[in-house]
């Protein structure tokens, strides 16, 4: 990856940032999950994935799954940038004449599949996986997953059918920002170490940085076919990454922030000053 | 010709087509040595069975989904509601074992609630055919239907020759009564038709409705019999909450009638364990049994 192709993404990843700070009003949204994963997402969308605003109904297209939710407006904010959605929708965020809520829904396109309910996306991801093996094609399915998603059993048992079935096109990538809604992950139910809990279920097992496109390229360049083994990748982030204001917060976790914060958080992304948030937090899910 | 049979005919047939399962392999044995790759077994983990399931047909797959009435519908339901119910994705969801069919396993096992919770399921509809005759006449059609099924499967032997005119959401009219129409579907069918000639040396006037699909359910018919006759009753092995006598209780109100109706079926207990023989004998469910609870009622008993 040369200079050019990290200043676009940075520079993309910032426009996304932006829309995600201006979904964190009039009703709010999850704005620490979303921040954790836009850098991630981005670099999926423009360097990993053969996902484009032409291939959608292709049958050979590879498929991005968010199963965490929450972080949709990271998700909406890419694809408004890489033109699957026009950027005017996002305005309409928990609008009525749209469907940009809280959670991914299929009326968006480039949206796969709905999710909100923890714990689903990896056996959905498993019988699409299942299926382009059946139909010998070699499109990739990657799922995103939280952390605290990885309290679900059902995570687990879906991590031995992969593994069973020697998925080598399924891609799991962990947002390990290392919050769940409402405490640090470590401090609830303690996760470590990811990588070997796979690695045990029989998957092959990496960690990136998920802030650093360069890392993250390298890590993403390394997967190889033929390994007849699912991939799992730990994308090392901080929830509210962009936003000092924010970041790694508890209480920060669900948000809705009046019009003069929005300014502020627009400003303290750029780095021009910080922002001074009075809104209400909320610590209970 | 069996279960087994047609599904491979129609996997031959129809590339859309697999046949998952959750390690339920009793109707299915032979399969995986036929089908090859379009039998997949997902192991003993109904969840993953049934996202699974939705991601293959988002590749445009029609899966036959097999696993224990009870895990299918309960273990899964949230999988079944969400990535099925939601997306109205045509998975077809077949549970084995329902009802009395689950004999000695005890109430783990005992899935009395199936039909009411998944005709809950916004999109999903219920097939309960009489027994393998019924369910083979029927297969075809409930699965190139473009919606969610869930079948309750029955390899039980026919008593009785079925119209083949199946359609979904239409009974099947075995005769009528005028003193008393038995409405019913699933394993009991077979006793209730059994007891019309008991009923007959009776000098009772008794009528029989299969009513195949529980959703979409034929309300014509169960509104026609209503009116024609003294006394509904409900034969079911399901709970009386939520199955078919709360289906014709939401019919009947709705098309601003009443009835006389005797529900037979659980309420609030589970069924004694047992051989299946046994168990109809215990619970009341026998052809002889069945006409004397019913005969009584006529009688003011």
């Amino acid at each position: 990856m040369n200079k050019q192709d990290i200043e676009i993404l940075t520079s993309t990843a910032f426009k996304v940032r932006q829309h995600i700070i201006n979904m964190s009003t009039g009703g709010g949204c999850f704005i620490g999950a979303s921040l954790s994963c836009a850098d991630l997402i981005v670099y999926l969308y423009k360097k990993f994935l053969n996902v484009t605003p032409d291939n959608l109904a292709d049958p050979k297209r590879d498929y991005f799954l968010l199963s965490k939710g929450h972080d949709v407006p990271a998700l909406y904010g890419t694809l408004a940038e890489i033109g699957i959605i026009s950027a005017e929708r996002l305005k309409y965020h928990l609008k009525t004449n749209d469907n940009i809520y809280w959670h991914p829904n299929t009326n968006i396109p480039g949206v796969e599949f709905h999710s909100g309910s923890l714990g689903h996306l990896l056996s959905v991801a498993i019988g699409i996986a299942m299926d382009c093996k059946l139909s010998e094609q070699s499109n990739k399915v990657l799922v995103v997953l939280g952390d605290g998603e990885l309290n679900e059993g059902s995570i687990w048992e879906a991590a031995l059918v992969a593994s069973a079935k020697e998925l080598d096109n399924l891609i799991v990538v962990v947002d390990r920002n290392k919050f769940q809604a409402n405490v640090q992950t470590e401090d609830l139910i303690p996760l470590e170490s990811i990588e070997d809990k796979f690695k045990a279920f029989g998957w092959f097992a990496l960690t990136c940085n998920g802030h650093d496109f360069e890392d993250m390229h390298s890590t993403f360049s390394s997967l190889k076919s033929g390994l007849r083994k699912p991939a799992l990748i730990v994308a090392d982030t901080i929830r509210g990454k962009g936003l000092p204001s924010i970041e790694a917060r508890a209480d920060r976790w669900f948000v809705n922030f009046t019009p003069e914060e929005i300014e502020m958080l627009h400003k303290e992304l750029k780095g021009e000053a910080g922002a001074e948030l009075t809104s209400e937090t909320i610590i209970a899910r | 010709m069996t279960y087994e049979e047609l599904l491979r005919q129609i996997v031959d047939e129809d590339e859309r087509v697999v046949v998952m399962t959750a390690e339920n392999r009793a109707a299915i044995r032979n399969l995986p040595s036929q089908i090859g790759r379009k039998f997949i077994d997902t192991g003993i983990t109904e969840m993953t069975l049934v996202g699974a399931s939705a991601g293959m047909a988002l590749r445009g797959r029609i899966p036959v989904v097999h696993a224990l009435a009870s895990f299918l519908t309960m273990r899964a339901f949230e999988f079944i509601r969400t990535d099925i119910g939601i997306p109205g994705l045509p998975v077809k969801l077949v549970g084995a074992f329902p009802g009395f069919l689950s004999d000695g396993n005890g109430p783990t096992h005992q899935s009395l609630e199936d039909v009411s919770i998944m005709r809950g399921i916004p999109n999903v509809n219920v097939w309960c055919p009489a027994d393998e005759a019924d369910m083979l006449i029927g297969f075809k059609t409930v699965l190139e239907h473009p919606q969610p099924f869930y079948i309750r499967y029955n390899n039980m032997k026919p008593v009785v020759e079925h119209s083949t005119n199946f359609e979904i959401g239409k009974a099947e009219i075995i005769s009528t009564g005028k003193d008393v129409t038995i409405l019913t579907y699933g394993f009991c069918f077979s006793e209730c038709y059994k007891s019309l000639n008991l009923f007959t040396e009776r000098g009772v006037s008794a009528g029989l409705v299969n009513l195949r699909t529980l959703k979409p359910v034929d309300f014509q018919t169960i509104l026609e019999v209503t009116s024609n006759s003294k006394l509904i009753v409900t034969v079911e092995d399901h709970f009386k909450k939520g199955g078919l006598f709360s289906v014709l209780a939401e019919c009947l109100l709705e098309h601003g009638q009443s009835a006389n109706v005797l529900p037979i079926s659980f309420d609030e207990k589970w069924f004694k364990p047992a051989t299946l023989p046994d168990v109809l004998e215990y619970e009341g469910y026998t052809a002889e049994k069945l006409t004397k609870k019913i005969v009584n009622k006529l009688n003011g008993n």
